[in-house]
């Protein structure tokens, strides 16, 4: 046998002993987020009254459910 | 951006659970699993003090500085969530909560400790909003909705307030104003840091 063909048949050994050195990179999906609150969910069950999508409107809405429906001193008073 | 905060007011609430049950109905929580409990201080004697207790998604929580997989996230909105599909179920949280709001569901053969499981402001969890995925893991998403938590929205007496931590605030005052009492907030310099409310007295023992 040559010495290119030991060459080669030493590196092809290396390569098969050594793969399972390798890692593979662990990179998951991680922590998910999600999307804003006031992009709504789209179903039936949304509160009128406000428009989603808007950051603004939906504070809003928020606020007043709060003093509507919460605070009863507004309706005593 | 509004800041989401719950009080419970010690003297309104009558311990009726109300709360506890919309809790459990809206978001379908399993047997065991408490997200919202009535907590009364001094039971059967004069003078008791009932409060409605849940995460309070405090400012700078002590569950996400000790989750050793980093579940935890905090929305916009100041609300404390986590990703089901990252949480290992360690338990560490449970620990570190000053509410005992973490919960482990115990479903499966010898009692097998599950994926944490809370109070999410009703504001469901990373999943879409308002998915079939979202409902299963986390319950309803009302705050996309445009709602309030159910618990505050169905207390009777609104004992339990809920919603941007500004306007909370301005209710309570508004109240302690006109009865000229009970302007402790249990839990709320706890959760929220505030050094004007829910202090013990100097030299008490907590």
């Amino acid at each position: 046998m040559t010495k290119r063909a030991w060459h080669i048949l030493g590196a092809v050994g290396a390569a098969a002993v050594l793969a399972a050195c390798g890692e593979k990179p662990q990179t998951g999906a991680g922590v998910q987020h999600g999307a804003p609150l006031y992009q709504g969910t789209g179903s039936q069950f949304m509160a009128p009254g406000w428009k989603a999508g808007d950051a603004g409107s939906w504070q809003q809405e928020l606020k007043a459910r709060m003093q509507h429906g919460q605070n009863e001193y507004n309706r005593v008073r | 951006m509004a800041r989401m905060k719950f009080i419970c007011d010690a003297e309104r609430c009558i311990e009726c659970n109300g709360c506890v049950t919309a809790c459990k109905n809206e978001h379908e929580v399993p047997w065991g699993v408490n997200r919202r409990r009535v907590v009364t201080l001094n039971d059967g004697v004069p003078g008791e003090k009932s409060i409605s207790v849940a995460c309070m998604h405090c400012s700078d929580a002590p569950c996400m500085a000790v989750c050793p997989v980093n579940c935890f996230y905090r929305t916009e909105e100041g609300v404390v969530l986590h990703d089901k599909d990252v949480c290992i179920g360690c338990g560490y949280c449970s620990y570190a909560c000053p509410f005992g709001a973490p919960q482990f569901p115990a479903q499966g053969t010898f009692g097998v400790r599950g994926k944490m499981d809370k109070c999410t402001f009703c504001a469901g969890g990373p999943e879409e909003h308002g998915s079939q995925a979202e409902f299963e893991k986390y319950g309803r998403n009302r705050l996309a909705e445009g709602k309030l938590p159910a618990c505050a929205e169905m207390c009777s007496t609104k004992a339990l307030l809920a919603g941007d931590g500004d306007v909370v605030a301005d209710i309570f005052r508004t109240r302690v104003v006109q009865r000229g009492k009970g302007a402790e907030v249990w839990g709320w310099g706890t959760a929220y840091g505030s050094r004007q409310a829910g202090q013990p007295p100097a030299g008490a023992k907590s």
